[in-house]
């Protein structure tokens, strides 16, 4: 008997991590500022399932960044819980940290943050790197993700030769590389002309189809309808959480 | 990765190895002159004596007044014989007698100092030969009446004629001239080495002086190191040798040059010291300016750390990183200044006219102290550069 109920608990946990690949309760995040205590976030309740699409948006200030570095486990709550993919994750130490970052998240940035020494294939295999992966390896699924964003015949090119749009694709098969559960975009196409935002988002909904869980964070209403829920927060609460279709306007 | 990151700062990496190459360069030239210098001074101080024992008769003190040093007749040539034959670690034995007695060639004569001698004086007084032979073993046994000259003599007897085969008359017997030696100016004590006539030991014993006994044995120790055992070994083979037993005084004295070897050891590590010191230093300034290179670097690199980290790099992936680039630094700054130093001490010979001495231990020790330096020097901006927050160093502009 005593088994399985064991087991059944497990299955819950199981169950709940399946569709649940976020879990944020009661996040709290505080600053120290001279004798006053601010804070950036101010009790975050979300769920996030496996394989959605959700826009994060909110004027500046409004802890969307903060919530952003919490999300992608580069910062620590002050308090509150956050699970991912059903491990609590708010008090791992830094090291514990980029491991998790390193297996579980992709990470685009609006400014791409591209190493401009290394070729893009070396670019895309970085995360490879800190995943132990050897160096044949690495360079094959390199080439892979490079031929998904179609800059297979950029490979040997260095960052400063290629256009944004361009160098957008490689972060985003940079971030693919070590098949994440999650892809965090951190404005994407903030640095981008029409043309490239287009084919980004492309990518994206394409990524999206393929059942990967997204997260982005922007500020441009136009980009977070094509995302399929939208949260916008403001003076660190989250104070609306949308599905599709709606506009959102952040101011 | 680290020979990228190098390699893409080719001007700042090669700065910053100049100093480990200086330094690592100045440690074996350096050093390597030192030594040089070292052998010269040991050469030349040898040269004077410093690894010589001498041996010489006692006083003798049969009641009453007592006689001169050497005044005693007991040490003989077998004494000598014997203590090449029975002690270690001596290279030479010379047993010799002298006498002062007036040479004359034609017309001309001139006083001097007239020694008797075997072959192994040659080796013990560092003579060389400048026209001519010297004393043989057969000379010895044969007790020839022939000479080697020294260049005073030479010039007061011959003018600038070549004494070799003439004949000259030493204390009115004649004696042929077989030998020249190579002048050696004044000693450190004012006596001119060149004014003197060599013959062999047995025909001065028994042609010129007449006596059995030998007036002073050289003895020539392989090493310092050994200076004080064959001293002691010679004074047992003696007492034994004359059988002197109990408390009864040594009818002999073995003397050493002991303040001369004792300068000579002083003088040279003082050298050593002295310009490893300067090289020590310049390798530690070396290793100042890898981590202050190394700082520039972290700082200027820290979006790069930001984004590994993002990527999933770890304190200990990052600080490998760091690392390895210092301590490549280090290995080859370290491997251009062995070649640099080793030139330059080739360099130094060739120009300046005197030996210089690589050996192994001066490079393997600057080599190991300049990787040494590269990971010291490397951690504390390894350090700076592995704790930087990850969310501060991507927003880094």
């Amino acid at each position: 008997m005593s088994s399985n109920k064991a087991g059944k608990v497990q299955d819950n946990v199981a169950d709940r991590a399946a569709r649940h690949v976020i879990r944020l309760r009661g996040i709290r995040k505080l600053y120290q500022m001279g004798q006053q205590q601010v804070a950036a976030l101010d009790g975050i309740d979300l769920d996030i399932d496996k394989g959605e699409f959700a826009a994060l948006m909110g004027p500046s200030g409004s802890g969307k960044s903060t919530l952003m570095n919490i999300l992608g486990c580069l910062d620590r709550p002050t308090f509150g819980s956050y699970e991912l993919e059903g491990r609590e994750v708010a008090h791992l130490s830094d090291d514990e940290l980029a491991v998790m970052r390193n297996r579980h998240i992709g990470f685009v940035f609006q400014n791409f943050n591209l190493l401009s020494r290394i070729s893009s294939v070396d670019n895309v295999a970085l995360p490879l790197i800190y995943a132990g992966v050897g160096a044949r390896e690495r360079r094959e699924r390199a080439m892979h993700f490079l031929e998904a964003v179609g800059l297979a015949d950029r490979a040997e090119h260095m960052p400063n030769e290629l256009s944004g749009g361009q160098r957008q694709r490689v972060a985003i098969a940079r971030a693919l590389v070590n098949e994440p559960e999650i892809i965090m975009a951190d404005e994407p196409t903030g640095n981008l002309d029409t043309k490239s935002t287009k084919e980004i988002m492309e990518i994206f909904q394409k990524m999206h189809g393929k059942g990967r869980t997204i997260i982005l964070v922007t500020h441009e209403p136009e980009i977070a309808v094509c995302a399929n829920r939208q949260l916008l927060v403001r003076d660190g609460v989250i104070t609306r959480d949308e599905g599709r279709g709606v506009v959102l306007d952040v101011v | 990765m680290a020979f990228t990151a190098l390699y893409a700062n080719k001007l700042r990496s090669l700065l910053t190895m100049l100093g480990i190459i200086i330094g690592v360069g100045a440690v074996i030239a350096m050093v390597s002159v030192g030594m040089g210098v070292r052998s010269n001074v040991q050469e030349s101080i040898a040269s004077l004596g410093s690894n010589m024992l001498i041996v010489s008769p006692g006083s003798s003190n049969r009641g009453g007044p007592r006689g001169a040093a050497g005044s005693m007749q007991t040490l003989k040539y077998e004494d000598a014989r014997a203590i090449q034959s029975k002690i270690r670690n001596i290279d030479f034995v010379s047993p010799s007698v002298s006498g002062s007695y007036q040479i004359v060639n034609g017309n001309q004569n001139w006083n001097s100092s007239v020694q008797g001698v075997t072959p192994e004086y040659m080796d013990i007084k560092s003579l060389v030969v400048e026209s001519g032979s010297f004393i043989s073993t057969d000379n010895m046994n044969k007790r020839d009446r022939v000479a080697v000259i020294g260049t005073t003599v030479a010039e007061n007897l011959f003018g600038s004629e070549n004494p070799v085969g003439r004949n000259i008359r030493v204390n009115n017997q004649p004696f042929r001239v077989i030998g020249l030696l190579e002048s050696k100016g004044q000693s450190s004590m004012g006596q001119d080495q060149d004014d003197v006539v060599i013959i062999p030991l047995t025909t001065a014993q028994e042609r010129m002086l007449g006596i059995t006994y030998v007036q002073s044995i050289s003895v020539q120790v392989k090493d310092a190191l050994y200076m004080d055992q064959v001293q002691e070994d010679i004074e047992v083979l003696l007492r034994q040798r004359h059988r002197i037993v109990g408390d009864k005084e040594d009818d002999f004295h073995v003397r050493n040059l002991t303040s001369l070897m004792e300068t000579m050891t002083q003088t040279t590590t003082m050298i050593t010291l002295l310009l490893g010191s300067v090289a020590g230093i310049s390798l530690i300034v070396g290793g100042i300016g890898i981590m202050n290179i190394m700082m520039v670097s972290v700082t200027e690199r820290t979006r790069e750390i930001g984004i590994r980290k993002a990527l999933g790099a770890t304190f200990g992936n990052i600080m490998m990183q760091f690392l390895i680039e210092s301590v490549v630094i280090g290995v080859i700054g370290g491997i251009i200044g062995i070649f640099i130093g080793c030139c330059l001490s080739y360099a130094i010979a060739g120009l300046g006219g005197f030996s210089t001495v690589i050996t192994l231990a001066p490079i393997v020790v600057s080599f190991s102290f300049s990787v040494g330096i590269g990971l010291l020097f490397g951690i504390l901006p390894a350090r700076k550069a592995a704790k930087l927050d990850p969310i501060e160093a991507l927003r880094y502009e």
